[in-house]
C-alpha cells in the first residue's frame, strides 16, 4: 500500500548505496587472494538476495502466470474451445471433487465449456482491454498533461476543465446508455474506459510537469535557446517516465476491475466471449450448487488486480517516492 | 465559487451532449426513443413533440428544454409511467443504501486509517493495510455474490436480496462501501502520518494535552482536509458501487432500474438516469469545494488545490 514505503523506503535508499560503499572495503582486506574474491562474491549474493527479498516476486509470478502467459499462449495451452462446449459434459465439478475428470481440471459451465480454457481466454480479454486503454490513456493524457503543465495559460485552463469534466462522468450509467442505444461491443468498452483513464494520466502528468518546469536545467535550456518541443521531449518527458510506469501498472489493475464490472452488468464484453466478469455473471445463479462457476473467475480478478496493485506500490517506492502522496 | 459553478454547468452540458448524440448516432432516434410496439401515428406524434423533424441544434435545444423540466419521455418497461416518475419511485431505496454506506466508510475507514498511522508498523497497521489492499482489488460484484453464498445462503444470518428491515442493509452496504473504506483508510493514514509529525501536534502534547485528545481532536481535524478533495471521486464510486450492489442484491433502487432499463433497451429511462447521476455528482463536487474552503481558509477559491 502507499505507505509500506515509509518503513521500507529508508532501507531501500541505503540498499542502493551499499554496493558502492562495500566494494572497496572488501577489496582492501584482500585485494588478490581467493578468500577475498569469494567473500566479495558472497557479499554480492547476500546483497542480491536482500534486494530480491524486497521485490514482490509472488505478485509478479501471479501476473505472469495468471494473466500474461494464458493470454498469449491460450491457443497452445488448452485443447478445448472457449466458446463451444460439449452439452453432455455440462456442469462437471473440478477434478478433485466427486464426478470431476482430469479433462476439465476446473470443471465445466452450463454449456459444457471448460472453465480453465475460458479463464485463459478471459485473461486475454483482460490483458488486451487493459493494455489498449492504458496505452491510449498514456498517450493522450500524457500529451495533454505535459502541454497543460508546460504551456500554462489558456491551454492549462482548457485541459484542467476537460480533466474535471471527464473525471465526473458517470461511466457506468454512460456504458448502460450506450448498451441501450447500440448494444455492447469491444470497441464500446475500450472507448468508454479510455474516456476516463486519459484524464487520470493527464492530471498526474500535468502536476509533475508543473514541478519539473521550475527546475534549473529547464530554465537554463530555455536561456540557451532550446526550442519548446525539444525541452518537452528531451528534458521533461524522460523525467516523467518513472511516474508513467508506476501509474500505468496501477491503472492496468483498475481497468481490469472496471472491465469486469461493466461486463458483469452486461455493459462490457458481449457474450459468449469469456470475460471474467461475464463468467461471474453467468455462474451467479448457480453459486449454491456449482460454486466453481463464480469462485474461479472472481479469484482470478482478485489475485491479478491485487498483484498489480502491489507491484505498482513497489515500483512507486523504488522509482518515484514523490508519487506516494497521491492515493 | 463562481468558477466551480460554471464548471459544473459545463460538465452537465457535456454529459447531455453525449447522451443526446448517442440517441442519434444509430440513425433515427425514434428507434431508440420509442418502444417497438408503437404505432406509426404515435411515432409521428412523438417525433413532433421531441422536435425530431427539426435541425440538430434545434433538437438539442428542445432536448435540454425538456430535460430541465424533467421530461425525458415515457418509460417502455413501465408503460403507464414517465421516465422521471419511475426514477423518483426508486430513489429512496438508493439514498438509504448510499447513506448507510457513506456512514460505514466514515465509521470504519477513518478510525482504521488513524489507528494505522498512530500504531505504524504494528499488527493493527498490518491488518488495516491488508483491508485497504483487499478493498482496492476485490471485484465488488463478486464480493457480493460470495457474501450471499456464505452469510445468506449457508449461515442464514441475512436475507439474500431485497429490502426488508435493517438486516437487509448489512451485506449490500459492505459491497458498496468496501472500495471507499480502502481509499479513505489509505488517505487518512498518509495524511495523519504527516500531521502527527508536525510542530503544533508536538506542541499540543508538550502543553500537557492527553494523547487521545491530541490525536482524535487536533491532529484528526487537520488531517481531514487533504482527504476531503477525494470525496467527490468517492461519491462517484459509491454511486457506481450502488449500481453493482443493487443488481447483485436485487435492491429496488435506481441502480437496479438502470440495469433493467438498459437490458430492456428502455432508452428514455437510462438517458434520464445518466443525466440525473451527473447532476448528483456535480452537486457533490460543488459541496466539496465549499466545504474545502470552509475548513481550510488558506484555500482561495478559484485556485485549484495541488495534487
Amino acid at each position: 500500500m502507499s505507505d509500506e514505503s515509509t518503513d521500507r523506503d529508508g532501507s531501500g535508499i541505503g540498499d542502493a548505496a551499499t554496493p558502492v560503499a562495500e566494494a572497496p572495503v572488501s577489496a582492501e582486506v584482500d585485494p588478490t587472494g581467493t578468500p577475498g574474491r569469494m567473500r566479495k562474491a558472497f557479499g554480492a549474493l547476500v546483497r542480491f538476495r536482500r534486494r530480491m527479498k524486497r521485490y514482490p516476486w509472488l505478485p509478479l509470478l501471479i501476473v505472469v502466470g495468471l494473466l500474461i502467459v494464458p493470454a498469449v499462449f491460450a491457443d497452445f495451452l488448452t485443447p478445448h474451445d472457449p466458446l463451444r462446449g460439449i452439452l453432455g459434459d455440462r456442469l462437471k465439478p473440478p477434478m478433485w471433487l466427486d464426478g470431476g475428470t482430469s479433462e476439465y481440471p476446473l470443471g465445466t459451465d452450463k454449456l459444457g465449456r471448460d472453465m480453465l480454457t475460458r479463464l485463459m481466454y478471459g485473461a486475454r480479454i483482460s490483458l488486451v482491454v487493459g493494455s489498449i486503454t492504458v496505452f491510449v490513456g498514456t498517450v493522450i493524457g500524457g500529451t495533454l498533461g505535459m502541454l497543460a503543465g508546460y504551456l500554462g495559460g489558456v491551454v492549462d485552463k482548457v485541459v484542467t476543465w476537460l480533466i474535471d469534466t471527464f473525471l465526473s462522468l458517470p461511466v457506468v450509467l454512460l456504458a448502460l446508455v450506450i448498451v441501450a442505444a447500440i448494444g455492447p461491443s469491444f470497441i464500446t468498452i475500450i472507448s468508454i474506459i479510455s474516456l476516463t483513464i486519459w484524464a487520470i494520466f493527464a492530471r498526474v502528468v500535468r502536476g509533475e510537469t508543473l514541478s519539473i518546469r521550475e527546475k534549473d536545467y529547464v530554465a537554463r535550456a530555455k536561456v540557451a535557446g532550446v526550442g519548446s518541443f525539444r525541452i518537452l521531449s528531451r528534458y521533461i518527458l524522460p523525467n516523467l517516465a518513472n511516474t508513467l510506469i508506476v501509474l500505468a501498472t496501477l491503472q492496468v489493475g483498475v481497468v481490469i476491475l472496471g472491465e469486469a464490472s461493466l461486463s458483469f452488468i452486461g455493459a462490457g464484453i458481449p457474450r459468449p466471449n469469456p470475460s471474467w466478469g461475464v463468467m461471474v455473471a453467468d455462474g451467479r445463479d448457480n453459486v449454491l450448487t456449482q460454486w466453481w462457476l463464480t469462485v474461479f473467475p472472481g479469484m482470478a480478478i482478485l489475485l491479478v488486480v491485487m498483484s498489480l496493485n502491489l507491484m505498482g506500490d513497489w515500483l512507486r517506492d523504488f522509482l518515484d517516492p514523490k508519487l506516494r502522496q497521491q492515493a | 465559487m463562481a468558477v466551480s459553478a460554471v464548471r459544473a454547468i459545463f460538465t452537465l452540458l457535456a454529459v447531455s451532449a453525449i447522451v443526446f448524440s448517442l440517441a442519434r448516432i444509430t440513425g433515427d432516434p425514434i428507434d431508440v426513443l420509442a418502444p417497438v410496439t408503437m404505432s406509426r401515428e404515435d411515432e409521428q406524434a412523438l417525433r413532433v413533440k421531441w422536435g425530431l423533424d427539426k435541425s440538430l441544434p434545434q433538437q438539442y435545444a428542445s432536448f435540454i428544454g425538456n430535460a430541465v423540466q424533467g421530461d425525458f419521455g415515457d418509460s417502455f418497461i413501465f408503460p403507464t409511467e414517465t421516465a422521471t416518475g419511475v426514477i423518483v419511485d426508486r430513489l429512496p431505496a438508493t439514498l438509504q443504501l448510499g447513506f448507510v454506506s457513506v456512514l460505514l466508510v466514515l465509521v470504519v475507514g477513518v478510525p482504521l486509517g488513524v489507528l494505522s498511522a498512530v500504531k505504524r508498523g504494528s499488527g493493527t497497521d498490518r491488518v488495516a493495510r491488508g483491508i485497504a489492499l483487499f478493498g482496492q482489488s476485490v471485484p465488488d460484484f463478486w464480493l457480493g455474490i460470495m457474501l450471499i453464498w456464505i452469510f445468506a445462503a449457508k449461515l442464514r444470518w441475512f436475507p439474500t436480496s431485497g429490502n426488508f428491515g435493517w438486516k437487509s442493509f448489512v451485506l449490500p452496504s459492505i459491497v458498496v462501501s468496501i472500495f471507499g473504506i480502502a481509499a479513505v483508510l489509505r488517505l487518512f493514514r498518509s495524511s495523519m502520518l504527516e500531521t502527527l509529525d508536525s510542530e503544533y501536534v508536538k506542541l499540543a502534547r508538550l502543553k500537557g494535552l492527553s494523547r487521545a485528545k491530541v490525536i482524535w481532536k487536533h491532529a484528526l481535524k487537520a488531517a481531514s482536509i487533504a482527504p476531503l478533495t477525494f470525496f467527490g471521486t468517492l461519491s462517484i464510486r459509491i454511486l457506481t458501487g450502488a449500481t453493482v450492489a443493487e443488481i447483485v442484491f436485487a435492491w429496488p433502487g435506481v441502480g437496479l432500474l438502470a440495469f433493467q432499463a438498459a437490458n430492456a433497451r428502455d432508452f428514455p429511462v437510462v438517458q434520464a438516469l445518466a443525466l440525473f447521476t451527473s447532476v448528483v455528482i456535480v452537486l457533490m463536487n460543488l459541496l466539496v469545494d465549499v466545504l474545502y474552503a470552509y475548513l481550510d481558509p488558506r484555500v482561495r477559491l478559484g485556485e485549484k488545490a495541488v495534487g
